[in-house]
């Protein structure tokens, strides 16, 4: 019997163009530009200046503090500047600027592609390894995943999950590599395992992937304590409390984490980075993006150095089609549609996904029919058609009341609604007011 | 890069589902029952509808244009459900003056003081029927002959329905058994062959617009099923009690606007609860306000004053009966 979460979720097209497009490498960037906030949390302070020479893995910025990120130089080449740049919310951030000359990698990187299955380090070693690799969630969210791994006191781990699901239209790229990289995968589970004292993994894939499902099946049976799953294809399934529900039948507790039900949750990116982190001493400066769009003349996935811009990447792929409306960075449900394509990849970059005119702009909006579709759909079990007015009302107490602190953001209700009303905009905007109210409320 | 992209929050697609394809989805699911009818009540129901329909959509188009100023909407479709709705729910006899009173009615009064679509308190079309149940009783309670009188509109030959022959002889001291003869078999019930509005007749049609709406996700089964199962629990416990001086849940569900009211009018998207707890407390009340005006009080038929009743209950319900959130209920091991 397949798995799925039981409340709510849709179905949009998957429109998988870049699926069994193996994952080709891109081009190295002429000049990286790269963010010093790649991560939830605080941004990273530079340690390089205008001028210095950097090799590719280089630690250029270091992040202090406990929420917060180290980050690498994905190139060799020379400081040009530090200065500030947009990002794909379109914010002004700093940013430092390489300019890319002969590769050259920090010493004691391996490079090479050769499987390491053996596990050399206790717990807290593999811990300060992803730390110092400056390793983040590669699903989206980009949480630190050294901070992840700090249990809070007095709780404890029972699963590692691994989010295999890519439940996100389009997107390809946790598909190819489980094709390619399975084997390093599974052993950045069980080093994610030990860090983690753990036991038992599961992994946890869409059945829209049959092929992944049986490679990764395959190949975990020679390895203790890890789980294939296959999914019933549903979105949002991909997000850690659907998937934690789907995969164990437990659920997060309102405003708590998936530890208070004993699981920690990985995307499998992120694994594959734990893996080059700690086996291959390599920093996280590449990963996989997913380059599509039903216009895009070559979709495919690409090994893309972190600095890289998103224009570059569109050349890559065929070029940038005529009638494109938007440029989206992520998915078509929870991705940001950018200002530019000068944006540079960050970390939690998963996909570009190019959208034409006709499907850019948004459908006037027509009044709530109260046909209950966001109720059914909300996979948190809330009332979309209510958050918004009360939203719109700046009725926070009530806001607060009807759990909209609970909202994932998946989008599942804008995507159904046929009278094209804009409800998680709304929702988001009273999710940011009622948070800051609580947090607010919690200082002395 | 010279043109501008554009940039707006997610999420960037939408499904494919609108307002007017969810409208013209509940007018396509009335094709059968609307053939029925065309059967069985002929140029009489093709007269009332076709005035009903165009009296709702001149109604909404003068009403938004010449009174409120705003844009017109009748494109929307729900007009049309509202007209096809109001003529389902008056007999295929009544003179097109009083069609045609009862649309102002219902889109005038019910829907546009409300504030239009969405912001309407009761089914549109139901507040039309009553309207007219009240202000001309005889009128809407004479019946035309199925099948017999399909020739005829104004001058149509009319008779009793099930329900108001079971009610008279219930009345006057007559055992269920013997009335039964008096009335069409379950078969012919199951068919629409019938007194009645002119869409309520067949339970079959609308059974299989039934099933139409719920394969094109328009609605769900809850609120349908639940009032069918209420009077058919509700009226089993009356006949089993005493089946001499009432009739049978299956009679019950057949005759008068059950099915009509339980699959089209009690549904309607606006004036129906939003959480399924929700619509199941509405369809139990219904069926039981439906059973109790049909047995103990003076109407024959009370499927649309249940309704309209728990239409004034629904902001109660959506208020109190929330959803079930995620994370609510720690489940752990």
């Amino acid at each position: 019997m397949l798995k799925t979460f039981k409340k709510g979720g849709v179905h949009p097209p998957e429109n998988k163009l870049s699926a069994h497009q193996p994952v080709q490498t891109a081009l190295l960037p002429k000049t990286a530009t790269i963010l010093l906030s790649q991560h939830m949390g605080a941004p990273a302070k530079a340690l390089v200046a205008k001028g210095d020479a950097v090799k590719t893995g280089q630690l250029i910025a270091k992040g202090e503090g406990f929420l917060t990120g180290n980050v690498h130089s994905s190139v060799t080449g020379k400081v040009t500047k530090i200065d500030e740049v947009q990002d794909a919310s379109g914010y002004k951030r700093q940013a430092v600027f390489v300019e890319a000359g002969e590769e050259e990698w920090m010493p004691g990187i391996i490079t090479d592609n050769t499987l390491d299955k053996t596990i050399r380090f206790e717990g807290p070693e593999i811990i300060s390894k992803i730390t110092d690799a400056g390793i983040v969630g590669l699903g989206g969210a980009t949480f630190p995943s050294h901070v992840k791994l700090t249990l809070p006191r007095g709780k404890k781990a029972e699963f590692l999950i691994v989010n295999g699901v890519e439940c996100e239209p389009y997107l390809t790229a946790d598909h190819a590599l489980m094709l390619e990289k399975g084997e390093e995968i599974l052993v950045g589970i069980q080093l994610l395992k030990k860090a983690l004292n753990v036991s038992q993994a599961h992994i946890g894939i869409e059945n829209n992937k049959p092929d992944a499902v049986a490679h990764m099946k395959k190949l975990a049976a020679s390895y203790e304590g890890i789980a294939v799953h296959a999914l019933i294809v549903k979105y949002p399934q991909g997000g850690e409390k659907q998937l934690i529900k789907a995969i164990t039948g437990r659920e997060v507790p309102s405003g708590g984490l998936p530890v208070d039900v004993g699981c920690v949750v990985f995307n499998v990116g992120t694994v594959f980075s734990v893996y080059e982190a700690v086996q291959k001493n390599k920093p996280l400066v590449e990963r996989v993006v997913t380059i599509t769009g039903v216009q895009v003349k070559k979709p495919l996935n690409l090994r893309v150095r972190i600095g890289t811009s998103v224009a570059s990447l569109i050349e890559q792929a065929g070029g940038l089609p005529e009638h494109t409306g938007k440029i989206i960075m992520g998915g078509p449900m929870m991705g940001k549609a950018l200002g530019s394509a000068e944006v540079p990849v960050v970390k939690g970059t998963s996909g570009i996904l190019l959208l034409p005119d006709a499907v850019s702009e948004r459908s006037p909006i027509q009044p709530c029919i109260r046909c209950a579709k966001c109720v059914s759909v909300c996979p948190m079990g809330l009332e979309p058609y209510l958050l918004m007015p009360l939203s719109q009302q700046k009725n926070y107490d009530r806001l607060e009341a009807e759990h909209i602190m609970d909202c994932i953001e998946c989008g599942s209700c804008s995507y159904t609604c046929p009278a094209s009303r804009p409800l998680l905009d709304y929702i988001r905007l009273g999710k940011a007011s009622v948070g800051k109210i609580i947090r607010t409320r919690k200082k002395p | 890069m010279s043109k501008l992209l554009i940039v707006s929050p997610s999420p960037h697609i939408s499904s494919d589902q609108t307002t007017s394809k969810l409208m013209y989805g509940v007018v396509v699911s009335l094709i059968p029952a609307f053939a029925v009818t065309i059967y069985m009540f002929g140029i009489g129901a093709l007269i009332v509808t076709a005035i009903s329909i165009v009296s709702c959509v001149l109604a909404e188009a003068l009403i938004q244009r010449y009174i409120l100023k705003s844009e017109v909407t009748i494109r929307d479709g729900s007009a049309v459900v509202t007209g096809l709705l109001l003529a389902f729910n008056v007999p295929a006899n009544l003179p097109w003056w009083m069609v045609v009173l009862g649309a102002l009615f219902a889109i005038g009064i019910a829907k546009m003081t409300y504030g239009g679509l969405g912001n309407n308190l009761f089914n549109p079309a139901l507040a039309g029927r009553v309207f007219l149940l009240i202000s001309f009783p005889v009128q809407m309670t004479s019946w035309p002959l199925p099948i017999a009188s399909r020739l005829q509109y104004l001058d149509a030959a009319t008779g009793a329905t099930p329900l108001s022959i079971v009610k008279e002889a219930v009345r006057n001291g007559e055992k269920i058994p013997d009335i039964m003869q008096q009335v069409p078999d379950h078969m012919q019930l199951f068919l629409g062959q019938m007194g009645g509005s002119l869409g309520e007749v067949s339970a079959l049609a609308l059974l299989l617009g039934f099933g139409w709406m719920l394969y094109r996700k328009i609605i769900t089964w809850h609120i349908p099923v639940v009032i069918i199962l209420s009077i058919a629990a509700f009226t089993g416990i009356l006949w089993l009690a005493d089946p001499l001086k009432n009739a049978s849940p299956l009679f019950h569900i057949l005759t008068g606007g059950v099915m009509l009211g339980a699959i089209y009018m009690a549904t309607d998207l606006v004036t129906s609860p939003m959480t399924r707890t929700g619509m199941i407390v509405y369809a139990v009340g219904i069926g039981i306000i439906t059973v109790v005006i049909r047995v103990f009080g003076a109407y024959p038929e009370g499927v649309s004053f249940a309704i309209l009743i728990m239409n004034a209950v629904v902001p109660l319900i959506n208020r109190y009966i929330k959803p079930k959130r995620f994370g609510e209920e720690v489940k752990h091991g």
